[in-house]
């Protein structure tokens, strides 16, 4: 018997007696003779609770996370503090364990909890329609490239180069398989080229896809960035982060037709990047169009207040080779946690929590850019993260960085080869005003060896690679 | 289960309550204006709930009493594998090296994770046969898009354009879902008397153009329990076509240890680690979908992609992401995919490790097959006939006609009130091949006197019925809401709570 | 108005895949699905109607109506060109199954060959194609 499994030698005998059979191995012999495995797997013997816990524990020592380091990095995840009730609550085993709601006379509580979820993005985002969740942000955005085909019959998509570059190079996987073109267009200033944007919207582009804040941290004039899609008749997308929608105007209310983005932040852990979940909100014109399960209020026989999966028409345990979209997951338990860190917060503590992060966000800015060796990408208002250019090699300043305990941010240059000098930084409410000041420091330090100069701090610890 | 009116967070709001604290500020709070332009700031913020903590607590656990679950009964959910959530798995993906891991970063911070990454790449590679894996995709659905692109790039590479994707009758929903996504043209392929695919039909089908065909999709067992005899034939015919053969591994279940995908001769597969290794299901996601991929297949994996380079001067291995993969169809998703799921899932592989995993299956394949003999007997063997009178794998599909037909009483109203008796019912109505189908899938954890009850209960509705049908016709009456007007809520949709 | 038993009025014509046509005129025509299709598919919560100038051309589909759990493709007994749809049923589309032929109709049709007619059903022999399926 494994750790799970309770059949005992004479549950066994009992069993087979009833289904018949001399042994286990009969029924496996309706598998050809030469398919079925004559030897073991050759994977490790099976282990006690105690040794695979251990295991895994020396595995987990091997990285470096964000308690042993000051954590600057977003670049779509970010280092938020996820309060004690939302573990207590999606640890719980009704919360934990289901399957998704297809009986709803007993799923009750986790449709309600979608229910309350499409409420809360819906709020969020300034529009009126909200899935249940999808994957995680990326392939959100692709989806919202197969829902705008099916929306326009087109086939064209124009990409801001401020889109998260994995979205960008989701889209274009996907795009291959549904016959789709993709065209990037440029930023300028560290906002979306409102120029070129213009220019390279026409009567075939199915949708045009911005980001706010977009990959560098820019708040984008999206309205005025719209106006191109609204005009040819394209869905206007914009992939966001739920973080900053406490101070920063909505999607919905400047004329998105398609508002998603990774939802990570919302209560949900880093864990090296997933799972998370994608939020994805649209106008009421798209309800039928929408990927992903739906609930929605309902009365029972008596008169009683319910919830069930609505609109599954869509999905393709119905509509097969005619759904809107393949999935089948909502990662509810993603986004229970999301809904619980939401709740939290509550209407006045979300919007205290955007207003934290621009503050701390514009210090950090401000700080950093004064020191020497480091000026801002660009100058564009920023919510929650901002980009540098360093006047030394950014990975070997970040390697300096991280000996003295702080991840200082994201190197740019690995998607962005024009910004080969630049660093993304981070802010969230766990980093404190000394944590930013430690930044500085660190940063300066580091700059100013990389580039041959006398350390600025002389009780840094880092005689090597001088010059 | 309590039964009162449901109350929504929202409702239970009142201005001016809170349950967050935060940090304070620490640097100069200029009004927002002066930081951001006044247009691009929101008037309102958005209506949350105003709720203590206390509040929220009890409603979301009151919430939860709402809803059955894995860990409260038996849950012989068909084609879902609703296997017991083993508690370490939760332990240790909470590990702060794996929860609070930022997925930015670089690798030489991150080797425990990539190295984690790795062992469970190598671990699906031999369960599957297959000498290649990614681990990217998020699901099922998403591992059935990757392998259609895949078949895509790969007949690209030599210069080929096919149009057409085959998959049996039988096959899930997602299946012709996901051939429609990759912008391909989805064909049914027919089963025959055995519950495998009809050979001549398919022969039929690859005959009306075999420079069309790009791929067969194919569950194996399938999703009638049973295991396809003609598969090294089937196998044999679609790659004389060119095409490519995908695993949708649903049913990876009944065969871990027991019989490999790749051996059958497919270049393609996905395993959910979500049904086959214990990630707990959380009400509908998450999961995972890895693909195990042959030879062929490799060059055109997603990136990034994990791997191990030797390392130099007497320095141990080194784990890494590779981008540099010029033929790769690209990303899927962001960052490298539900790592938290893989170290559940590779803790389960530890636990149970080859014997246990085949065990595992086996003993799977026994409790189905022993619910199949129980449920032949007494009413349920009259009313609810096997779909397919052979053995089964994993799971089974029996056909509620002869019930619908003389006792009035539909395979739905079988399934709701099994809910008054605790039991979660079986799929239903799928696969839609069978007439008034329950698709049964007992999964190994479960005790031989679960199996036991759940058969009692079978017979106990059964006999309920024959006196009088009209009890389950109206069930449930102990859930916290009976049957629910499903009309209403698609005709008029109401999606979200009015504020 | 409600219909609880099978009902094929006399003045109709019936396509083999359970729609039905009222010929107007020399060239206009009605079309809807039966009784028997409303039946099969349950409580109708969706139609989908095509563009009012588009064509529809005999035994194939044009449009499509929704119960919860199905979708039922709507083929057009005849060809012709779309000059009504029926817009009611997007508040109320559980006409269709109240009222089949009558306020659950779905499009009107200017016929591009009338001729086609010949080959439909009358309703006793619609009646007899059910029975015999």
């Amino acid at each position: 018997m494994t750790r799970y499994t309770s059949a005992t030698p004479a549950d066994r005998a009992e069993m087979l007696a009833a289904i018949g059979v001399g042994s286990t191995a009969e029924l496996f012999e309706q598998v050809p003779e030469p398919l079925r495995l004559d030897c073991p797997l050759k994977l490790p013997e099976g282990m006690s609770e105690a040794e695979v816990f251990e295991r895994l524990s020396a595995l987990a020592a091997r990285n470096v996370d964000a308690e042993e380091q000051v954590c600057f990095v977003g670049a779509g995840m970010y280092d938020h503090y996820v309060p004690a009730i939302v573990d207590a609550i999606a640890q719980r085993s009704e919360f934990l364990t289901p399957y998704t709601p297809y009986q709803p006379e007993i799923s009750q509580g986790g449709l309600q909890v979608m229910f309350e979820f499409q409420t809360a993005m819906s709020e969020l985002t300034g529009l009126p329609v909200s899935n249940a969740g999808l994957y995680e942000g990326p392939s959100s955005v692709a989806s919202a490239g197969y829902l705008a085909m099916a929306a326009t019959k087109r086939r064209r998509f124009v990409v801001s180069r401020g889109l998260h570059p994995h979205s960008r190079e989701t889209l274009e996987t996907y795009a291959v398989g549904y016959g789709a073109e993709v065209v990037e267009v440029g930023l300028s200033g560290g906002e979306t080229d409102a120029g070129a944007l213009a220019a390279a919207v026409d009567g075939e582009t199915a949708a045009v896809f911005l980001q706010s804040p977009n990959f560098l941290g820019a708040v984008e004039r999206v309205e005025a960035l719209g106006v191109a899609a609204k005009e040819h008749g394209a869905l206007l997308v914009v992939a966001t982060d739920p973080m900053t929608l406490g101070v920063l105007k909505p999607p919905g209310e400047q004329g998105a037709d398609i508002a998603l983005g990774e939802g990570q932040p919302l209560g949900n852990r880093l864990d090296f990047g997933g799972p998370s979940f994608g939020f994805f909100c649209a106008t009421e014109e798209q309800i039928r169009r929408m990927p992903g399960r739906i609930a929605g209020e309902t009365d029972d026989v008596d008169g009683r207040r319910g919830f069930v999966l609505a609109l599954q028409t869509r999905e393709q345990h119905i509509r097969r080779e005619k759904a809107t979209h393949n999935i089948c997951t909502a990662q509810a338990l993603n986004a229970l946690a999301a809904m619980v860190h939401l709740a939290w917060l509550g209407r006045e503590g979300y919007r205290e929590l955007g207003e934290l992060l621009v503050r701390r966000t514009v210090y950090a800015r401000e700080r950093l850019a004064a020191v020497p060796g480091v000026e801002l990408l660009h100058e564009a208002p920023v919510a929650r993260e901002f980009a540098l250019r360093l006047d030394a090699p950014v990975d070997r300043v970040l390697e300096r960085c991280a000996e003295r305990g702080i991840a200082a941010g994201y190197p740019l240059g690995r998607e962005y080869p024009e910004y080969e000098d630049g660093l993304l930084v981070a802010i969230t409410e766990r980093r404190t005003k000394a944590q930013i000041d430690d930044l500085a420091e660190a940063l300066g330090a580091a700059v100013a060896t990389e580039r041959g100069e006398f350390p600025v701090d002389i009780t840094e610890k880092s005689p090597q690679g001088v010059g | 289960m309590q039964r009162e009116r449901a109350q929504t967070i929202y409702e239970k709001s009142k201005p001016g309550r809170r349950a967050a604290t935060l940090p304070a500020a620490e640097v100069p709070e200029p009004p927002l204006e002066e930081l951001i332009p006044a247009e691009l700031l929101r008037d309102e913020p958005p209506r949350l709930p105003e709720v203590a903590e206390p509040e929220i607590v009890r409603h979301y656990n009151k919430l939860s009493r709402r809803n059955f679950d894995l860990d409260s009964g038996f849950y012989p959910l068909g084609s879902c594998t609703m296997k017991h959530n083993p508690r370490l798995n939760e332990r240790v993906a909470a590990l702060p090296g794996h929860a609070r891991l930022h997925p930015a970063q670089d690798p030489k911070r991150a080797q425990g994770a990539l190295e984690l990454m790795w062992l469970l790449q190598e671990s699906l590679s031999e369960i599957c046969g297959l000498p290649h894996v990614s681990l990217q995709p998020s699901a099922g659905s998403h591992g059935e898009l990757a392998g259609l692109l895949l078949t895509r790039a790969f007949h690209a590479d030599r210069g080929e354009e096919r149009t057409k994707v085959l998959a049996p009758d039988t096959s899930h929903g997602t299946n012709p879902a996901s051939v429609t996504m990759a912008g391909y043209e989805a064909v049914k392929v027919a089963t025959n008397e055995r519950g495998g695919v009809e050979m001549d039909d398919l022969r039929a089908k690859i005959g009306e153009g075999p420079d069309q065909v790009a791929c067969l999709m194919l569950t194996n067992p399938n999703t009638l329990g049973l295991f396809d005899e003609n598969i090294a034939e089937i196998a044999g015919l679609i790659h004389e076509a060119g095409g490519t053969l995908y695993y949708d591994g649903a049913n990876l279940n009944a065969v871990m240890g027991q019989s490999r995908p790749g051996d059958m001769g497919f270049d393609i597969v996905h395993v959910n680690l979500h049904k086959s290794f214990s990630q707990p299901h959380g009400g509908g996601g998450p999961g995972a979908g890895p693909i195990a991929v042959s030879e062929r297949i490799e060059p055109y994996l997603p990136r990034p992609q994990v791997v191990r380079r030797d390392g130099d001067n007497g320095h141990g291995p080194f784990f890494d992401l590779d981008l540099e993969r010029p033929k790769s169809i690209g990303r899927l998703r962001g960052f490298q995919g539900n790592f938290g799921v893989f170290v559940r899932s590779y803790a389960y592989i530890l636990s149970l490790g080859a014997d246990g995993l085949a065990e595992a299956s086996e003993t799977a394949v026994l409790n189905a097959n022993y619910l199949k003999a129980r449920l032949a007997e007494g009413r349920a063997g009259e009313r609810l006939p096997v779909a397919f009178n052979r053995h089964c794998m994993h799971e089974f599909v029996l056909s509620g006609k002869p019930m619908k037909r003389e006792l009035g009483l539909a395979t739905l109203d079988l399934a709701k009130r099994l809910l008054d008796f605790g039991f979660h019912p079986p799929t239903v109505y799928f696969p839609l091949l069978v007439e008034e189908a329950l698709m049964i899938e007992p999964t190994e954890t479960e005790t031989k006197e679960s199996l036991d009850a759940f058969a009692d209960a079978i017979e106990r509705i059964l006999a309920e019925a024959e006196d009088d049908p009209g009890v389950a016709k109206q069930a449930p009456y102990t859930t916290p809401v009976r049957r629910l007007d499903e009309v209403k809520a698609t005709r008029k949709p109401v999606i979200r709570q009015p504020l | 108005m409600t219909l609880p038993d099978a009902n094929y009025p006399d003045d109709l014509l019936y396509h083999d895949q359970h729609d039905w046509a009222r010929l107007e005129g020399d060239d206009h025509a009605v079309f809807g699905i039966t009784w028997y299709a409303q039946d099969s598919l349950g409580e109708v919560v969706f139609y989908d109607p095509p563009e009012v100038g588009g064509t529809v051309d005999k035994d194939a589909t044009y449009a499509e109506v929704e119960s919860v759990k199905a979708v039922s493709d709507v083929i057009a007994p005849m060809s012709g060109e779309i000059v009504e749809v029926n817009d009611a049923l997007e508040d109320t589309p559980e006409k269709v199954n109240e009222d089949p032929y009558g306020e659950g109709w779905l499009v009107k049709v200017r016929l591009t060959a009338p001729e086609e007619a010949g080959a439909l059903l009358d309703a006793g022999e619609y009646r007899k194609l059910l029975e015999n399926a």
